[in-house]
């Protein structure tokens, strides 16, 4: 079963998310900001890592460029998956080391499209 | 709806388009009639009915075209345009390297998704910087899809079904909410509105026909017809691709490749001389 860590503020978004991913058989867990993803990357590493933006403590950003200095960082899927939709953004992402990215609002049939895009469903 | 309803609308229909309605379908028939018998000024779809033997022209066009399944996504099922980028093209190369042109068909093209997926892998091989001609054609039945395939403006929702961010990025320009189609891409599909019963004979010969996901909504004998249609236009060495989930059609004198719903043809093992004559 492969393992997603689901980072986001949102309790809604995270239980949302974390509800259609068990359902594609995942196992989840869950984190509210940057720097609590990070400790739980440092305990163990997911396969895939779904990334909201805007966080308290520690941004998407800033935990992306952090976790992709770590040991095995480099391994995790990460999908960016946010409000903020436009092209700067998404090429800031892309360059700060995300493999994809999901735009806000999204639903089963987007998540479940976007991850086997990546191989990961 | 009335058996009688159903039974004018089906022949309709069937003489329209080849698509077949059946009687479960009826509420779904219902409210995807009731916009047009709104534009059209009836009272509800019930009174549209009541012109389903003989509708003016314009009346049965909407009709048929609202009945159309304009449902698609970029790299729709993905396995086929690996296939089209890995096998298909690399062999036309070969083949068509001295005349350096590709035909390619969209039969039913819907709002242009499947068209522009080939027309950014074709863009990616590069072809025309090494002066190939590309005949890269996208037909539907539906005007309506064809003028938002022609417009390439496609949705947050569109856009992330089946596109990575890079290709996104690469492709799309950003307009508020939606995202349009590079014009270097816009303009290497000629996007034309065809029915699949009509002649074929404007197309000339294609090197590679995507008809994927129409056939199922015919009869037996319309996509037996179809088929033959499609068999006639399609070069001896050129492929056909179906929906890999395309039931009841009958493919026998074609060879199935190993990727499920591609056909060539048995005789595309054979030299290909002389085959030049029937392209238009």
């Amino acid at each position: 079963m492969k393992h997603c860590l689901v980072v986001d503020d949102s309790r809604v978004i995270r239980k949302v998310a974390c509800k259609i991913l068990e359902a594609m058989n995942f196992e989840t867990d869950e984190a509210e900001d940057g720097a609590a993803a990070l400790a739980a990357c440092r305990t163990k590493m997911p396969e895939l890592i779904l990334l909201d933006w805007q966080m308290p403590n520690m941004g998407g950003i800033e935990f992306l460029r952090s976790l992709r200095r770590e040991k095995d960082g480099t391994r995790p899927v990460v999908v960016f998956c946010t409000t903020e939709n436009d092209v700067g953004h998404i090429s800031e992402a892309m360059g700060a080391g995300a493999n994809e990215y999901l735009m806000k609002p999204f639903d089963r049939e987007i998540l479940h499209a976007k991850l086997a895009q990546i191989g990961m469903a | 709806m009335t058996p009688a309803d159903l039974a004018n609308l089906a022949d309709l229909l069937q003489r329209r388009s080849g698509l077949v309605v059946t009687a479960d379908k009826a509420r779904l028939i219902e409210s995807k009639l009731a916009p047009i018998a709104r534009r059209f000024g009836f009272r509800d779809a019930h009174a549209l009915f009541a012109e389903l033997p003989h509708p003016p022209e314009e009346l049965a066009r909407a009709i048929t075209e609202a009945m159309t399944t304009n449902e698609s996504s970029f790299f729709r099922d993905r396995v086929p345009f690996d296939h089209f980028r890995d096998a298909m093209v690399p062999a036309l190369l070969e083949s068509r390297a001295a005349k350096r042109r590709l035909r390619i068909w969209c039969a039913a093209a819907a709002c242009g998704q499947e068209a522009y997926s080939l027309a950014m892998l074709l863009d990616e091989m590069g072809l025309a910087a090494q002066g190939w001609k590309i005949d890269l054609i996208a037909t539907d039945l539906s005007a309506e899809a064809i003028a938002r395939a022609r417009e390439g403006l496609y949705s947050q929702y569109e856009v992330q079904r089946g596109l990575s961010a890079q290709l996104l990025l690469k492709h799309f320009t950003q307009e508020g909410t939606n995202w349009r189609i590079a014009e270097r891409l816009r303009r290497m599909v000629s996007f034309r509105t065809f029915n699949l019963l009509d002649h074929f004979g404007w197309l000339g010969e294609m090197d590679l026909i995507f008809c994927r996901n129409a056939l199922i909504y015919f009869d037996a004998h319309t996509k037996a017809v179809v088929i033959a249609k499609l068999a006639e236009m399609l070069a001896a060495d050129g492929t056909l691709v179906l929906g890999a989930k395309e039931s009841g059609v009958d493919m026998s004198g074609w060879a199935a490749e190993r990727v499920r719903g591609i056909y060539t043809r048995p005789s595309a093992a054979q030299p290909a001389r002389g085959r030049s004559a029937r392209r238009a």
